[in-house]
């Protein structure tokens, strides 16, 4: 390693003994020794062995490690299914005024007045964009929002006396839809789509029955195509008494131009850190609210924010509710932010964001066409799923195209997802970037897919440019090394 | 008006839509039909300029009682600790604010090396063998912590602790609602954990008992007397437990705890109404290829240099859908950056020092509070940061008109346990001076005449 990213120490390698990066009071209070207040038989044996660092080496070490990232402010980010789109600076500000960071969530109602108009208008918001009839912000993330939604749905069904027990669910779907069916007790049974990435609609109509208690879709699906004929899949649902629920990560595409409530959908939920720009902070935090029409509202988790005349309250009067997600109310810090970013851009703001995420991706999937097999005729919606099986007869796996664009400068779409794609490359552009960022982009594939013919060692062999090379994942899952240790 | 988040112009758009040989956008959204269309324009309220929405939003903050107005002596799972200077600045970096999670391990060495970092911070702290990269808060830590033990032990009932955050075990119900894990309550008169009442419902049918130390009421509980007891019956011991006090408090690992977990908040995380709070969660090795969410280990590259990646993903939904050992994906990994730079910064020294201010300002503080007439601590045991008073008026009225004196006494505890209808919980941090303590009393004592 060497350059601008050579750096190879963890946090615990610059410890010193004795060296501190703090500044406490002394004691202000007349109080004995630990041991008078603590019975010993609670204290700790040993001192926690934490690091032993300045201030100043915390600033550099972390400096140092966030330069051997990649994140959209220094990167163009294609990421399906992730809509990495820019994340505003002035939601962060926002988001760390001391009325909001500094609030305590135990706090009474009315010394929390302006937190809980905000969480009540954002849901109105939210409501209104995904034609719902009531949001609940409370879960954490969207497989959090998923899970709250098919409690609502198995509730909705216990309440009526009914016995459902299964949920079908498409191949091409993320992975926590399944995985939060499963744990709210459903048996998943998985729905092949037709080749075109559509629901088989013929053969849906004969799996729903009175076993059935949901069917789960992504709207667009995941191969960034808008479902056709999805009204008459809500109606074929219904009428068998089966509630429809749309998993909402690709909303960003349909903004003022179609409403998941419209659609004659029951329950989606909303990804804030994808759609409405909460930063995405490696990993989380996000937030996952979740919107249902009226008949599942008595079934929504408590509290409940409301509004009466000009007050707001949290309304934990609710008997039938699904119960409580997180401790608190919802990830209020996200909510913040998400509610500053609709406010910014209004309803014509936002129907700009679908329009111009679907120019972008269209325009990605017609320059990369020629080079690269495309997985169903555009157009597309916001994001648009090449196959590399054509690059894949040379040796070149999506993996390999990935990894090269790493070294060309840019973060690589999302891999193999869908799982009905061969090699699939799902790039999601969004609306923020602009057309030159998308053109180098598209040099850079194109780029890749010449060197598969004529240069393919120089596939093979990257990322070089990257703090590290490509890592040996048999070896990290075989002999887990989750921890560090002093012995090295 | 154009958007400043959007950069393409007209002439952009015509340009690519010529590419992409299409007239008009509206061209590009064929396969939605007309009847799905929205027929009028969203009815949101108008779009603000940066100047009028900073106005807007400071005018709702600053109707909301923070705790840089108020002196906060409210806890029951959310603490007002010192986060020091350099936490926002560092996690406001791009490279970790804006990045996704690290599956790309070459271009997000960064993340997967604080995560690690982090990873063997909260196990030295807890003293298990392996944490995870984060839950989304204490509470649903503790609800996957009770999932994961049904399935460690093939049993179906959890017993809890009635020192156990309520708000907790709220969670814990609804996510064992659908495996058909029945929660049981240990009920004791005391505040801490009644051994016998414990050991009659922790049978061969219970998968794990579960304790919180401190408790909600602040209280320490035996926890090797929990671990032998839950032990005996082959039940797992599951420990809530706030890594903050782990500075001063033995880690509950080395007291026998199978799975520790906890609200990381304390760890340099605003408090921010509640949320994104940090879901604390660690195990014994043994149980690794249960856990839930995202784990790093460290590995070779290619020239045989270190680097870091995400392992054993086969537990995942990505990767194992219905069958994975849970549904999280996104999970508060900034969060966990914020409580590294914490644990750096404050180091072996500054984590103790954090614990000894904090328990000798409540000691201190429930000193000063009982000397007012007529209140008194309901419970006996030794506590920590955090502790109940019994009031001789409804605690509600106390809390009303104290907010009026800019303090923040506690929480009342009626809703929680109707038992102590009269019972206010205190909790008090680092951040909280004498000055504001005895403003406090004096103030309790007022309204009490």
């Amino acid at each position: 390693m060497s350059g601008l990213n050579a750096y190879d120490r963890l946090v615990f390698e610059l410890s010193s003994p004795g060296r501190v990066g703090f500044s406490l009071p002394e004691s202000d209070v007349p109080a004995g020794p630990l041991t008078e207040l603590v019975p010993e038989k609670y204290l700790r044996g040993a001192a926690a062995a934490l690091p032993e660092v300045s201030e100043f080496d915390v600033v550099r070490h972390y400096s140092r490690l966030s330069r051997m990232n990649y994140g959209v402010d220094t990167h163009f980010y294609p990421l399906g299914s992730c809509t990495m789109k820019y994340n505003p600076k002035l939601n962060e500000d926002m988001a760390r005024l001391a009325g909001f960071a500094r609030l305590h969530p135990l706090v009474r109602d009315e010394d929390a007045q302006g937190a809980l108009q905000l969480m009540y208008d954002l849901a109105a918001m939210l409501a209104e964009i995904a034609g719902m009839d009531a949001v609940s912000l409370q879960p954490a993330a969207g497989a959090q929002g998923e899970f709250a939604g098919v409690l609502m749905i198995r509730a909705y069904h216990q309440s009526r006396g009914e016995k459902r027990t299964k949920v079908l669910i498409p191949d091409s779907a993320h992975g926590t839809n399944p995985a939060s069916t499963a744990i709210a007790g459903y048996e998943v049974v998985e729905v092949k789509s037709l080749p075109n990435g559509e629901v088989d609609v013929e053969s849906l109509a004969r799996e729903v029955g009175p076993d059935v208690a949901a069917f789960m879709i992504t709207v667009p699906n995941t191969l960034g195509m808008f479902e056709p004929r999805i009204m008459e899949i809500t109606d074929i649902c219904h009428a068998k008494g089966v509630q429809v629920y749309m998993d909402g990560a690709n909303l960003n595409a349909i903004l003022g131009i179609t409403r998941p409530g419209d659609l004659g959908f029951d329950v989606c939920h909303f990804n804030l850190h994808k759609t409405f720009t909460t930063p995405h902070g490696g990993g989380g935090p996000g937030a996952g609210p979740v919107g249902i029409k009226a008949h599942l509202e008595p079934f929504l988790p408590v509290p409940v924010i409301v509004k009466d005349g000009d007050t707001y309250a949290r309304d934990w009067k609710r008997p039938k509710s699904i119960g409580k997600l997180q401790a608190f109310w919802g990830n209020f810090g996200m909510l913040v932010r998400a509610y500053t970013y609709i406010r910014t851009m209004g309803a014509d703001g936002l129907r700009s964001v679908a329009d111009n995420a679907v120019l972008n991706a269209n325009y990605i999937m017609k320059r990369l066409e020629a080079d690269y097999d495309v997985s169903v005729p555009g157009p597309c919606m916001h994001e648009c799923v090449m196959s590399a099986r054509r690059q894949k007869k040379h040796g070149i796996t999506a993996t390999d195209i990935a990894k090269r664009l790493l070294d060309l400068g840019f973060y690589a779409p999302s891999t193999y997802f869908p799982l009905i794609v061969e090699e699939a490359l799902m790039i999601e552009p969004t609306e923020t970037e602009a057309k030159e960022t998308l053109d180098a982009f598209c040099d850079a594939m194109i780029q890749i897919a010449r060197e598969t013919e004529r240069e393919p060692a120089v596939i093979h062999d990257a990322p070089v440019t990257t703090p590290v090379r490509r890592l040996d994942q048999t070896r990290a899952a075989r002999e887990p090394d989750l921890k560090w240790s002093p012995k090295g | 008006m154009p958007s400043r988040y959007i950069a393409n112009t007209p002439a952009e758009q015509r340009d690519m839509l010529k590419t992409i040989g299409a007239a008009s956008i509206e061209d590009l959204l064929v396969k939605i039909p007309p009847k799905a269309r929205l027929s009028r324009p969203l009815a949101l309220p108008p779009a603000l300029a940066e100047t009028d929405l900073v106005r807007h939003l400071r005018a709702l903050a600053a109707t909301n009682a923070d705790a840089d107005r108020f002196a906060c002596f409210v806890g029951g799972g959310s603490y007002d600790h010192y986060v020091p200077s350099p936490i926002n600045h560092l996690i406001s970096r791009g490279e970790f604010f804006t990045a996704y999670t690290p599956y790309q391990p070459e271009a997000s060495q960064g993340t997967l090396r604080t995560i690690y970092e982090y990873q063997t911070m909260i196990a030295e702290l807890t003293g298990m063998d392996v944490a995870n990269a984060s839950i989304y808060d204490g509470a649903s830590s503790l609800a996957e912590a009770a999932l994961m033990a049904h399935a460690a032990t093939d049993r179906r009932e959890i017993v809890l602790a009635r020192g156990v955050n309520p708000l907790y075990r709220r969670v814990t119900a609804t996510y064992c609602d659908g495996a058909g894990v029945r929660l049981r309550d240990a009920a004791g008169p005391d505040g801490a954990l009644d051994l016998d009442t414990a050991r009659k419902l922790v049978t061969a049918k219970t998968a794990a008992l579960v304790v919180q130390s401190p408790n909600f009421f602040g209280i320490l509980e035996d926890v090797a007397a929990a671990a032998e007891l839950a032990h005996a019956a082959g039940a797992l011991l599951v420990v809530v437990s706030d890594p903050v006090n782990l500075g001063v408090l033995e880690g509950p690992g080395r007291l026998g705890a199978d799975i520790v977990v906890g609200e990381g908040q304390g760890l340099g995380v605003p408090m921010s109404f509640g949320g994104p709070n940090l879901g604390v969660f660690a195990a014994r090795s043994a149980l690794v290829r249960r856990m839930p969410g995202r784990l790093v280990g460290a590995t070779v590259d290619r020239d045989g240099a270190r680097g870091f990646v995400l392992t054993l993903q086969t537990r995942e939904q990505h990767i194992r859908r219905a069958k994975a050992t849970s549904n999280i994906c996104t999970n508060v990994a900034l969060c966990a950056l914020m409580a590294t730079i914490y644990l750096a910064t404050l180091g072996k020294q500054g984590l103790r020092r954090v614990g000894e201010l904090s328990t000798a300002k409540a000691h201190y503080a429930a000193e000063q509070l009982t000397k007012v007439p007529g209140v008194s601590l309901r419970f006996a045991q030794p506590f920590f940061k955090e502790f109940v008073l019994r009031l001789p008026k409804p605690p509600a009225t106390v809390v009303a008109r104290l907010a009026k004196r800019r303090i923040l006494p506690g929480v009342p505890l009626k809703t929680y346990d109707r038992m102590l209808a009269d019972c206010l919980l205190v909790a008090v941090t680092e951040q909280r001076t004498r000055e504001e303590i005895d403003a406090y009393a004096a103030a309790l004592a007022e309204v009490l005449k």
